[in-house]
């Protein structure tokens, strides 16, 4: 188990966005993907975490679209990536109404700024499951 | 929860404070103590009878050393469990397993909020979260706005399905004094108002009021002595999924499917023997949720079960009698407004929107974004 003094596993999860990588675990001891990155595995406890980079690809699970005064609206959505675990998001490159359920997605880095460390957003990969 | 026992304990005071819009620099823990004299009058207690206290307040971060100070009390049993609007339903179970432990006899459960008047950005600060801030949800309405969006995909529940919640609401409201809501609402109403997180309007959300309560608690054998009739936990149970609505497992599927069991188990009833439900209304599709996951439809059917007026005023199952968190009050973590509306039904004290012949009602709580889901079941005297 990595020393929470070196690194943390936000912290190599962010290093991954910074080379423009979507980074995930998996509990070697099941073979179950992790996500959000832990310092060990939920259910089996187990400190055998295995750093793994996901393909990007993934399928939009739930959708909705956020209504700010002033502003254009948003979308959230939960994406099933390929890979076997789900994270919150967005779809860029699309108006936020026409994002949907099934809709299939890929990975891009946003770039963050000073404040915000680099993040992973998802733009429309064609097709639908 | 199978070492408790059923009826082991009843509900003898409760009382609502002041509510909806309170004058400018009252406190939670104000609302908290006149919500506390207003329940020890309503069972004839004295405010030094209680021996345990239980509270959790989203704008005051040790709540139990706040309100033990404020009231001068030096509790036997004190907890501060907080999980969100479900607190104060794991508090009757925690006060429940103390006083047959005879840890505490006369047990206070509180809750006070001031949300409307210092603004919910200032009661309740977003936490930063790496996974979630940056995509700039509307937490929590967002979080409820997906699992509406997927039980919609998996069931096609309609956005009229979920107006429908909000309008039963309403009607139940129009028949309490206290209630916020002054006006009739219709679903085309609901439909029209503005969005805030697709598929929710600002109808198919909460109130944000102030507001708060008490509830004084005791043994089966002191209730009986006391003013009101008893009002018996017959059954509890608590469960907790998630945090984040980005790790619950199954959007359409809430823990109340875990809590429900444990207290219809630990009551020996089924779901056709409640009489009346209190279900936190957090947004229109909780009670839509919560009515699958409880058992009074199956899984899918929530929407087309609240269909045509089904859980308003003369519907098939009355729902929400207070005017619920959507027209009634919702200050903040409204879940102990939701058991005080469960006690009155069962006392008969609800007036116009009073229940005929309420034996057993079911107070259902929910905290975080679908996460913690409690359930209490009371009975009158009748049921032990």
């Amino acid at each position: 188990m990595p020393s929470l003094k070196e690194q943390s596993p936000l912290g190599v999860f962010i290093e991954h966005c910074k080379k423009g990588e979507l980074a995930y675990q998996v509990c070697t001891d099941d073979n179950t993907p992790v996500f959000f990155p832990r310092a060990i595995a939920p259910k089996t406890g187990s400190a055998n975490l295995e750093w793994r980079v996901s393909k990007g690809l993934g399928t939009v699970h739930a959708t909705t679209v956020v209504f700010t005064k002033d502003k254009p609206p948003h979308n959230v959505v939960l994406i099933d990536v390929d890979e076997g675990f789900r994270l919150m998001s967005r779809v860029e490159d699309i108006d936020p109404s026409q994002v949907k359920i099934g809709m299939r997605v890929k990975v891009r880095i946003d770039p963050g700024d000073d404040k915000q460390p680099p993040y992973p957003v998802f733009v429309p990969a064609g097709g639908a499951k | 929860m199978s070492g408790l026992k059923r009826g082991s304990i009843a509900v003898v005071g409760a009382a609502e404070s002041d509510l909806g819009q309170v004058a400018p620099h009252t406190s939670p823990l104000d609302l908290m103590a006149q919500a506390t004299r207003r329940a020890l009058d309503d069972c004839g207690l004295k405010l030094s009878d209680i021996d345990g206290i239980f509270c959790a307040v989203g704008q005051v971060r040790l709540s139990p050393l706040a309100l033990a100070e404020y009231l001068r009390l030096k509790p036997k049993y004190f907890d501060g469990t907080i999980i969100g609007g479900s607190s104060f339903m794991a508090h009757v179970s925690h006060a429940q397993a103390a006083i047959e432990m005879g840890l505490c006899e006369v047990a206070l459960i509180t809750y006070g909020s001031t949300q409307r008047s210092v603004s919910r950005a200032a009661a309740s600060r977003p936490e930063y979260n790496y996974y979630e801030t940056p995509y700039k949800p509307f937490l929590p309405a967002s979080a409820y706005a997906l699992a509406a969006s997927r039980h919609m995909h998996e069931f096609g529940t309609t956005r009229e399905q979920l107006a429908e919640v909000a309008v039963a609401a309403r009607k139940w409201a129009l028949m309490n004094p206290v209630a916020w809501e002054k006006e009739p609402l219709t679903i085309e109403q609901v439909l029209k108002a503005r969005m805030v997180s697709h598929p929710l309007t600002v109808r198919d959300c909460c109130l944000v009021t102030d507001g708060g309560g008490a509830i004084i608690l005791t043994s089966a054998a002191r209730a009986k002595t006391l003013k009101k009739k008893p009002v018996y936990v017959l059954g509890v149970g608590e469960a907790i999924g998630h945090a984040t609505i980005s790790n619950m497992p199954n959007l359409t599927l809430t823990a109340a499917a875990e809590s429900g069991p444990k207290a219809y188990n630990m009551a020996g009833i089924k779901p056709g023997d409640v009489n009346m439900l209190s279900l936190y209304d957090a947004f229109t599709i909780t009670p839509i949720l919560f009515l699958e996951d409880l058992g009074f439809c199956p899984k899918g059917e929530g929407g087309r079960f609240v269909s045509g007026g089904a859980i308003a005023p003369g519907g098939k199952l009355a729902v929400n009698t207070s005017g619920g968190g959507l027209s009634y009050n919702h200050p903040g973590m409204y879940g102990l407004l939701v058991l005080i509306e469960a006690i009155r039904q069962v006392r008969g004290e609800c007036g116009q929107r009073q229940v005929k012949g309420c034996d057993i009602a079911l107070a259902h709580g929910n905290g975080g974004v679908l996460s913690s889901q409690c359930t209490v079941l009371f009975g009158g005297p009748s049921t032990v």
